[in-house]
């Protein structure tokens, strides 16, 4: 039973980094329709900038401020420069344009900080306290922050003007457009956004997964799972998928330990996660293509 | 007016004529190389080796070119497909000392029926979706491999040796270079059905369904069937490609079917052109020449432009493919071809 407890709570915590993932995945899909492929290598790339200032003798907060900031200006640049004039482009071309960028950000990271793993600090003390039996701390403070991500840009989308502009934008550009609302940008600062909320999710899971070029890719798989389990137009579901993939999977592999202690039958276990997370993926796509809480959307002919 | 219009047939006749005349003969050539050369050393060995390994990777890239370019299908996850087809042979080799020739129609059968049962679930998905899910099929399969159960057929992490088989009936050929002619008859008898199936009804019906699904289906195309049977038959070229290439490889490990292969895939159907046949011709030969060549040039372009760090192939092909989807979005067949049209206007205005 106490393992039960602490499978579901460490599953929580790297629930929160899938929800971040999918929170990002989901502000560039409402904004413009793209599944990008890359948010997590751009991700990744974040997180050895953020890696390299605390190298440098930064603090761990600083260093992850100038991080998020570099990721915004970075999701801004790419959108501007790269994605902009692909506007009217196939599905087909953007998708290998995000392929594209995927293997220019993974190949650049093992080219200027090596395919070593390194470890990454956590920027919370080691402390004991009630309950720490279940959870340790980093996993509190990756709930923590996330669930701080969350709230923050729910309060951006609902109670600034900028946000009001960008779901406009997204919704129905068309009017935004003729309300005055600059439509490009929004979509440049959408990307921005979602680069800094993938940037803090880097940093968040590299002390867990340590720190190498190919820490996301599982990473943005799970983060696609969470994504269309919640809905993939819905930024609320998303964070809730994002929290249920992270314990279905722990929970798949408690299970399957399980059954292969009691029945010596063994069926899946660690080994497994990513063939667990294609599973729910294409059963999601299948049976209910809109998530839980999306819209199902109607086209007109 | 009247004289182009009835001349202009004729040319175009005398110009097809002329095109098949020549691929005939280039094949002939292809195919009398082995025993030109024959024992010489004047090309080695490993040269028909490469040879090999890019009509191979072009097998696999007009798979992805039937789905993709010729369906309107969107795959990141045919490394997949390849590593079951390359699998089953290393398996009915290694385990039940089947010839390696009956290993091609036995990988053809199973990733058929793959690629199908994948494609029924996927029809419901279009673009970015089916995207997705190939993409976690892509990232997946390593792991698929690695199974615990499968352990005994697929001896996990070591992978599967082979031995290349010996040139048969006393042929004066190398197994490299014997190798070679079997890719290569495949291969041509491959790209050979491929046209045919495009020049037929059903392939009009799938260009039909790329270009506008909804059309098609009230022009009475079972659209769903077509879709999935087309995912069957792209796995099935890819399957044979991946069979091809374990039997000349020699080898088989779950790491060989990482992403990286299911990029590699797309990056050449995306450079050769993804609406054509030759486009996957030269697209297999990009693939095997970036990976043979992209180091070396890589390090020469670092040192050429002083660049403080040394940068990867990946960085290549990443750069590869943005532009090309800015200059050319029909890759390097559909540019040649516009091309080659721009200079025909010239010429006749």
């Amino acid at each position: 039973m106490e393992q039960l407890i602490q499978q579901i709570a460490s599953g929580l915590a790297s629930g929160a980094i899938y929800a971040l993932v999918a929170l990002a995945l989901v502000m560039i899909f409402t904004a413009t329709d793209h599944l990008n492929f890359a948010q997590g290598e751009m991700a990744m790339f974040s997180t050895y900038i953020c890696w390299q200032l605390i190298q440098w003798g930064f603090p761990f907060w600083p260093a992850l401020g100038f991080t998020i900031l570099f990721s915004f200006l970075l999701g801004v640049a790419i959108e501007r420069i790269i994605l902009r004039p692909l506007h009217n482009a196939s599905v087909l071309s953007i998708v290998v344009v995000f392929i594209g960028l995927l293997a220019i950000f993974h190949s650049l990271a093992g080219s200027i900080w090596s395919h070593t793993i390194k470890n990454f600090p956590s920027p919370f003390p080691n402390v004991t306290f009630a309950g720490s039996g279940y959870i340790g701390s980093h996993q509190i403070g990756m709930i923590l922050v996330s669930l701080l991500m969350l709230f923050a840009l729910y309060a951006f989308f609902r109670f600034t003007p900028l946000g009001l502009a960008m779901r406009a934008a997204a919704q129905n550009p068309v009017s935004a457009r003729l309300v005055g609302v600059k439509v490009d940008w929004m979509l440049a600062l959408g990307w921005g956004l979602a680069a800094a909320v993938g940037a803090v999710a880097g940093a968040m899971v590299a002390p867990v997964v340590y720190l190498e070029p190919n820490m996301m890719a599982s990473i943005l798989l799970y983060g696609f799972a969470g994504a269309l389990v919640g809905g993939i137009s819905n930024p609320a579901g998303a964070v809730f998928g994002g929290f249920l993939v992270g314990v279905l999977e722990n929970l798949v592999a408690y299970f399957g330990n399980l059954t292969e202690k009691t029945f010596g039958i063994y069926i899946v276990g660690n080994g497994e996660k990513l063939t667990v997370a294609l599973i729910i993926v294409i059963t999601i796509l299948t049976l209910k293509p809109a998530g839980l809480f999306g819209r199902t959307t109607v086209r007109r002919v | 007016m009247t004289a182009i219009t009835t001349a202009a047939p004729a040319a175009a006749e005398t110009s097809r004529n002329l095109t098949r005349s020549m691929l005939i003969g280039l094949l002939l050539l292809a195919a009398a190389l082995p025993f030109i050369v024959g024992k010489s050393g004047f090309i080695s060995n490993f040269t028909f080796l490469q040879l090999s390994l890019m009509i191979v990777y072009a097998i696999a890239v007009l798979g992805l070119n039937l789905l993709t370019g010729f369906n309107g299908q969107i795959s990141l996850g045919h490394g997949a497909f390849f590593a079951v087809g390359a699998y089953t042979a290393a398996i009915l080799i290694e385990h039940y000392g089947v010839n390696y020739w009956l290993t091609l129609p036995a990988a053809a059968l199973i990733c058929f029926v793959v690629g199908y049962l994948f494609g029924l679930p996927a029809l419901r998905l279009e673009g970015h979706y089916l995207a997705l899910a190939t993409f976690g099929l892509a990232i997946a399969v390593p792991q698929m491999l690695k199974y615990k159960h499968l352990e005994p057929l697929t001896n996990g992490v070591m992978g599967i040796n082979l031995l290349k088989p010996d040139a048969p009936f006393g042929l004066p050929l190398s197994g490299d270079q014997w190798m070679y002619l079997v890719v290569l008859i495949v291969a041509v008898a491959m790209f050979w059905m491929a046209r045919n199936l495009l020049n037929s009804r059903p392939g009009r019906a799938m260009v039909a369904i790329r270009d506008h699904t909804l059309a098609a289906s009230t022009m009475g195309i079972d659209t769903s069937r077509y879709k999935a049977t087309v995912f069957g038959i792209s796995a099935l070229y890819v399957g044979v490609a991946g069979a091809l290439h374990a039997i000349i490889f020699e080898f088989v490990s779950p790491d060989s079917f990482r992403f990286e292969l299911s990029i590699a895939i797309l990056v050449g159907a995306v450079v050769g052109g993804v609406a054509s046949l030759p486009g996957a011709v030269i697209g297999g030969i990009f693939v095997q020449f970036i990976e043979k060549y992209a180091d070396a040039m890589t390090k020469k372009l670092t040192q050429a432009i002083h660049l403080p760090l040394e940068l990867q192939p990946w960085t290549l092909y990443g750069i590869t493919l943005i532009v090309l989807i800015y200059v050319m979005p029909g890759g390097i067949a559909g540019g040649l071809a516009a091309l080659w049209a721009r200079l025909r206007r010239s010429q006749g205005g």
